[in-house]
C-alpha cells in the first residue's frame, strides 16, 4: 500500500519548488497513491541477486581535450534571461530577510 | 503543381536532382498546404518565416553543383529540439517563445545537408504524453478523423506528416513518442538505437532514455533522413562512436526480391494481442506476419516475461529522470519569471514560476520522480525499477538468439478520442505498453503501417525491434513488409486517408 498523504504530497512538492493549491493537493494524493500502487509491482522481481542498469548502453567515461573555447558569447547566454545586470544573470534576494 | 505534397522525401529529391522542380516550389506548396489545413489540424506551433529565402538558397547552390540528396527538401521539426531561428518551447509555456542561443546537433546537420526548416510541431509538453492532449498549446488533431488524437509525445511531427504539411519530420522517442504516433496516424516512426543519433539541443525529459530519430511516410525516407542526422557527436558523451552503415541502402535492399528469405521474425508472446488490444489491431498484425511469411520470412514464437514490468519501471526511471532534468527551469537563465507580492526569496519565485509554467502531467511526474529518489524511497523504487531494465535486457539477449528481429503491433489500439484518457493518467500510461520496452533496454524499434482496423478504419502500426547496433535491419524487413502491404493496398496506405 502506498504512503501518500497529502502532507507527503506538499513535502514532494515543496522539495520540487512547485507551489501547489489545497485543491491540487487532494487531486495528486489520490493520483500518486493510484500510480505508486501500479509501479510497486517491480519490487515482485527485484531480488537482491539482480544487478541495477543505469544506462542502457555502456560506454566508457567520455573525457575532451582540456582548451578554453567560447562556446556561447555572454550576449547569447544571456539573451534568454528573464533579467540581467551586466553579465550576470539577475535574481531576487537568495536569502530571507530573518538571515 | 499541387502534388507536391503527396510525394515522399525520396521522390522530390530525384525531381530536384533532374532540374524539374525548385526547393521553393516544393516548399511553397508544403506552406500553402499549412495554410490551407493546418487550422484543423494544428500540428504547428511555429510556422518557419524564412522558409522561402532558405529554399531560395538551397536552390542556388544545387545550380552550383554544391548541394545534393536530400537538399532543398523541406522538414518539420519536433518542438522538443532547440532552433537558432525559431522559438523552442517543449510544449510548456515556462519557453514560450524562449528562442535558443545554439541548434541541436540533429537540426545543424540537416540545415548543413540543406534541408529546408518549414517550422516546429506540437507535442506533448516536455514530452510528457500520448496524445499530444498535455501541450499547453492546444491538441493536434488526427488528419484521419478530426476528433481523435494524433498520438504523444510526437502528435504534431506525425500530423504534419499525415495531413501532407510535411514530408520530412523529425521526432525524439522516451517511451514511444516517435513509434506511437506514426502508428496512429499510418505513418513511419523510427527510434534508432540509443546513442545512434545525438541528444545535443534536445531538451532532455529521460536523459537514459530519450532518442531522437526520423518521423516520415515511407521507410525508404526515414533512412534517408537517418543518415544526415545520425553518427557520432562529441557534443553527446553518450554517442556511440563507431560507424554506420547506410540506413537509405539498407531500406532499399529490403525492396529487393527475397530480401527476407531465412528472417528470423520473433513474435514476442506477451505483446502478441490479449487484454488490451482492439482485436482489429491484433488481426492487422497477423496479416503482416502472414505476408513475411510467404515471402521466405520464419515467424518464431518467443517469451518476455519481464516485459510485463516494463510499464512499471518506466514510470519511476523517467520521472525520477525527469524531475532532475527539469531542474533547470527554475526562473534564472530562460523563460518564465514569476514574482509573487510582497518581499519574496529566490525559493518563491521558482515555487511560483513552476507552479504557473508547468501543467497538471509535468507536476505529476516531477512529484513523482522527487519521491521515487528520495531518502528511504530510493532502493525500494528506483533500484528495484533499475533491476527490473536488466531483467528487460536479459529477456532481450534471450530472443535475441533465436530471432534476427522481433515484431509487436507498435500500440495495442487506434487512435482514440480526444478527450478520453486525459484525465486518468494510469489508462494513458498502458497504451506505451509495447513501445517502453526498446527505450528501456536501448534497441532500435521503428512502426510501419500494417493497413486499418476493420472495426474503426483507422491506421494499424507494426512495429519491429533489432538488437543495439542493428538499426539496418529495420530497414530492410520495413521497407520489405512495407512493399509487401503496398501492392496488397494498391499504393500507400495514406492515399485511403480523407481529404481535409
Amino acid at each position: 500500500m502506498s504512503e501518500i498523504t497529502p502532507e507527503v504530497v506538499r513535502h514532494l512538492a515543496q522539495l520540487a519548488r512547485i507551489g501547489i493549491a489545497d485543491d491540487e493537493v487532494q487531486r495528486l494524493t489520490g493520483e500518486l497513491s493510484q500510480i505508486v500502487d501500479a509501479v510497486a509491482t517491480v519490487r515482485q522481481v527485484a531480488t537482491e541477486d539482480v544487478p541495477a542498469t543505469s544506462h542502457p548502453i555502456a560506454l566508457g567515461t567520455v573525457t575532451r581535450p582540456d582548451v578554453v573555447g567560447t562556446p556561447l558569447t555572454p550576449d547569447e547566454a544571456l539573451a534568454g534571461a528573464p533579467e540581467r545586470d551586466g553579465d550576470f544573470f539577475k535574481v531576487t534576494s537568495i536569502l530571507g530577510e530573518e538571515q | 503543381m499541387s502534388d507536391l505534397t503527396r510525394l515522399p522525401a525520396s521522390e522530390l529529391a530525384a525531381l530536384l536532382d533532374g532540374g524539374e522542380v525548385s526547393s521553393v516550389e516544393i516548399t511553397r506548396a508544403h506552406l500553402d498546404r499549412i495554410a490551407a489545413v493546418d487550422g484543423d489540424v494544428h500540428a504547428f506551433l511555429h510556422v518557419n518565416e524564412k522558409a522561402i529565402e532558405t529554399a531560395e538558397a538551397v536552390d542556388a547552390a544545387r545550380a552550383a553543383g554544391t548541394a545534393s540528396g536530400l537538399a532543398g527538401v523541406p522538414v518539420a521539426i519536433k518542438d522538443v529540439l532547440c532552433t537558432l531561428d525559431m522559438p523552442s518551447t517543449s510544449g510548456s509555456k515556462i519557453l514560450e517563445g524562449w528562442v535558443p542561443p545554439y541548434d541541436a546537433t540533429v537540426v545543424a546537420r540537416m540545415r548543413r545537408a540543406g534541408l529546408v526548416p518549414l517550422g516546429k510541431t506540437n507535442m506533448d509538453e516536455f514530452a510528457m504524453g500520448s496524445s499530444t492532449e498535455h501541450s499547453a498549446y492546444g491538441n493536434t488533431h488526427n488528419p484521419w478523423d478530426l476528433t481523435r488524437i494524433p498520438g504523444g509525445s510526437g502528435g504534431g511531427s506525425a500530423a504534419a506528416l499525415a495531413a501532407f504539411e510535411a514530408p520530412l519530420a523529425l521526432g525524439s522517442d522516451t517511451g514511444g513518442s516517435i513509434r506511437q504516433p506514426a502508428s496512429v496516424t499510418g505513418t513511419v516512426g523510427m527510434k534508432p538505437t540509443y546513442g545512434g543519433v545525438s541528444r545535443y539541443g534536445a531538451i532532455a525529459l529521460a536523459s537514459s532514455l530519450d532518442q531522437v530519430g526520423p518521423v516520415t511516410r515511407t521507410v525508404l525516407d526515414a533512412g534517408l533522413l537517418h543518415d544526415v542526422i545520425g553518427g557520432h557527436d562529441p557534443h553527446d558523451s553518450t554517442s556511440i562512436p563507431d560507424a554506420w552503415p547506410s540506413f537509405a541502402d539498407a531500406a532499399r535492399a529490403g525492396r529487393r526480391e527475397g530480401s527476407v528469405k531465412g528472417l528470423r521474425v520473433g513474435v514476442v508472446s506477451e505483446l502478441a494481442g490479449g487484454e488490451g488490444f482492439q482485436p482489429g489491431v491484433v488481426e492487422r498484425f497477423q496479416e503482416s506476419l502472414a505476408l513475411l511469411e510467404e515471402a521466405g520470412a520464419e515467424i518464431v514464437e518467443v517469451s518476455a516475461p519481464s516485459f510485463q514490468y516494463a510499464i512499471a519501471a518506466y514510470y519511476l526511471i523517467l520521472p525520477a529522470e525527469a524531475s532532475s532534468n527539469l531542474a533547470k527551469f527554475d526562473s534564472v537563465r530562460f523563460g518564465l519569471r514569476v514574482t509573487p507580492d510582497g518581499q519574496p526569496t529566490v525559493e518563491d519565485v521558482m515555487s511560483a514560476t513552476r507552479e504557473a509554467g508547468f501543467g497538471d502531467e509535468v507536476k505529476r511526474r516531477i512529484i513523482l520522480g522527487t519521491y521515487a529518489l528520495s531518502a528511504g524511497y530510493y532502493d525500494a523504487y528506483y533500484g528495484s525499477a533499475q533491476k527490473v531494465r536488466t531483467l528487460i535486457q536479459r529477456d532481450f539477449a534471450a530472443a535475441f538468439e533465436k530471432a534476427d528481429v522481433l515484431a509487436t503491433p507498435s500500440a495495442p489500439t487506434t487512435a482514440f478520442p480526444l478527450g478520453s484518457k486525459v484525465d486518468d493518467p494510469l489508462a494513458m500510461y498502458l497504451n506505451d505498453l509495447t513501445t517502453i520496452p526498446a527505450n528501456l533496454a536501448g534497441v532500435p524499434g521503428i512502426s510501419l503501417p500494417s493497413g486499418l482496423a476493420s472495426e474503426d478504419g483507422l491506421p494499424v502500426g507494426i512495429q519491429f525491434m533489432a538488437p543495439a547496433r542493428e538499426d539496418a535491419r529495420l530497414y530492410t524487413v520495413g521497407a520489405a513488409l512495407e512493399q509487401l502491404l503496398e501492392s496488397r493496398w494498391g499504393g500507400p496506405l495514406l492515399a485511403q486517408a480523407p481529404s481535409l
